[in-house]
């Protein structure tokens, strides 16, 4: 009667259950971003994140996600929702000032007073 | 992977959620000139309405194809032969739940809850690859999927991860990854099946023969019938035409099948040396969209699995759930 291949259709006998079935909105948990380092030492650099129901298990989530195949020593998990971020269309007050020269090795010019010195000493 | 987990956060969530019933041209010209320059696309960041919801269907349907394909190479971990076979075959089921994980975080960010995509795939409202509704009778049925399936989604994939939407393209970066493994996997079984006795032989050519059909179908209809639009191809939504992936399908593998000494059940089937393209009978595309309505052989199979599982999972996914986080419960994304 039953012709499925599947060894859950024919345990359960599936193919007779009809009904309709609804998740519930926030059923599947939060979202925790997952932050993988890759040797002792390095940063902890963001590769995802895991739906879980709390912090450990989103440990055991992300180990199962992004731990096991490249190398991992470490990985961190944060809730998404604990993020703080400036708004994105805030973007234009990370532009650099061209003018504060002093801040960058750039803005030193010591070739040209030693030059200078030393075609003056002559 | 998806960057920016503030997107999340309440206080934070953009307003990008209301409704946005007209492009404002501006803002239109200005995102379509950065796909031009080839920049990615940011969950913050303004996008028009129709390349959000062509995007959510897209990530979504590919989300649901990893876990609903789980099913069929899934029935047959229990009879795979021998350890290194069952091992690698657990591996990779494994794996195809974990890249449904993450596509359907890179389709959340589009504004879409998890939950809302299982509810449409539950229902019948949201589609998932043709391919899965049809039975792997065989252990030569679970080799011809894990070889010949996996390599049409590879180059399906490899072609979305050039797209404009960047969630989705880091989620794919780390897919193709794992996805190389399983190629390897299936070619191995493949061979050892093409390579063995008279009788291993003969259920591959069986299974071949089977699937040849399905496996024509993947990658949609003949571009003179698909309705895709200039504009997804323009906004890289679409990253290639169904009949330029076949192409490209049939050119890397076709010659891998033959050279085995297996045949395909095409009498047409060949390149032409001048155009550099293929040639092949059409396969059956009314059987094609009569599966996609849902009257394939496994459809109603496939669904109630997945169904029993959500039902059943539930007092679990609850119980879990601790107090404190329940109350806290985001709302995901954009």
């Amino acid at each position: 009667m039953n012709e499925s291949l599947d060894p859950r259709v024919n345990r359960l006998r599936l193919n007779n259950s009809d009904g309709s079935f609804t998740i519930e909105e926030g059923e599947n948990w939060n979202v925790f971003e997952v932050f993988h380092q890759e040797k002792r030492g390095a940063h902890h650099e963001h590769v995802g994140c895991v739906h879980a129901p709390d912090a450990n298990l989103a440990l055991i989530f992300a180990k199962e996600q992004f731990g096991r195949r490249k190398k991992c020593v470490n990985l961190w998990v944060v809730r998404s929702a604990d993020i703080l971020a400036f708004d994105l269309e805030d973007e234009d007050m990370f532009a650099n000032n061209p003018d504060k020269t002093y801040r960058d090795a750039s803005g030193f010019k010591v070739m040209e007073k030693i030059n200078k010195f030393k075609a003056q000493s002559k | 992977m998806y960057g920016g987990g503030y997107i999340y956060d309440d206080p934070n969530r953009s307003r990008q959620q209301e409704e946005q019933l007209v492009d404002d041209p501006v803002k239109l010209a200005a995102f379509e000139a950065r796909i031009t320059r080839g920049e990615k696309i940011e969950p913050g960041d303004w996008m028009p309405a129709e390349y959000r919801r062509q995007l959510i269907r897209l990530i979504e349907q590919h989300a649901h194809s990893e876990v609903i394909g789980a099913l069929p190479e899934g029935t047959w971990i229990t009879r795979a032969p021998g350890f290194k076979r069952k091992l690698a075959l657990i591996a990779k089921v494994q794996d195809e739940i974990g890249h449904g994980q993450l596509l359907y975080n890179a389709a959340e960010t589009l504004g879409k809850s998890r939950e809302a995509m299982i509810n449409d795939l539950l229902s019948g409202k949201s589609k998932y690859s043709n391919v899965f509704n049809y039975p792997a009778e065989t252990w030569a049925d679970v080799t011809v999927i894990g070889f010949l399936i996996d390599a049409a989604a590879i180059v399906n994939q490899v072609a979305n991860s050039k797209g404009s939407y960047g969630p989705y393209c880091r989620a794919l970066e780390r897919i193709c990854y794992e996805e190389s493994f399983h190629l390897k996997q299936g070619h191995d079984a493949f061979i050892e099946l093409a390579t063995g006795t008279p009788a291993q032989k003969a259920i591959l050519q069986d299974a071949l023969n089977r699937w040849w059909q399905p496996i024509m179908h993947f990658f949609g209809p003949p571009d003179k019938v698909s309705s895709h639009s200039e504009k997804l191809m323009q906004w890289k939504v679409k990253m290639a035409s169904n009949d330029d992936m076949r192409n490209q399908f049939l050119d890397a593998y076709v010659p891998k099948i033959w050279e085995l000494g297996l045949t395909l059940p095409d009498p047409s089937l060949k390149k032409d040396k001048e155009t550099g393209k293929w040639e092949y009978s059409d396969p059956d595309w009314e059987l094609f969209f009569e599966v996609i309505k849902g009257n394939g052989p496994c459809n109603k199979e496939r669904l109630n699995v997945r169904k029993w599982a959500e039902e059943h999972g539930r007092w679990i996914r609850k119980a879990l759930m601790r107090e404190d986080e329940r109350a806290r419960t985001a709302l995901p994304v954009a």
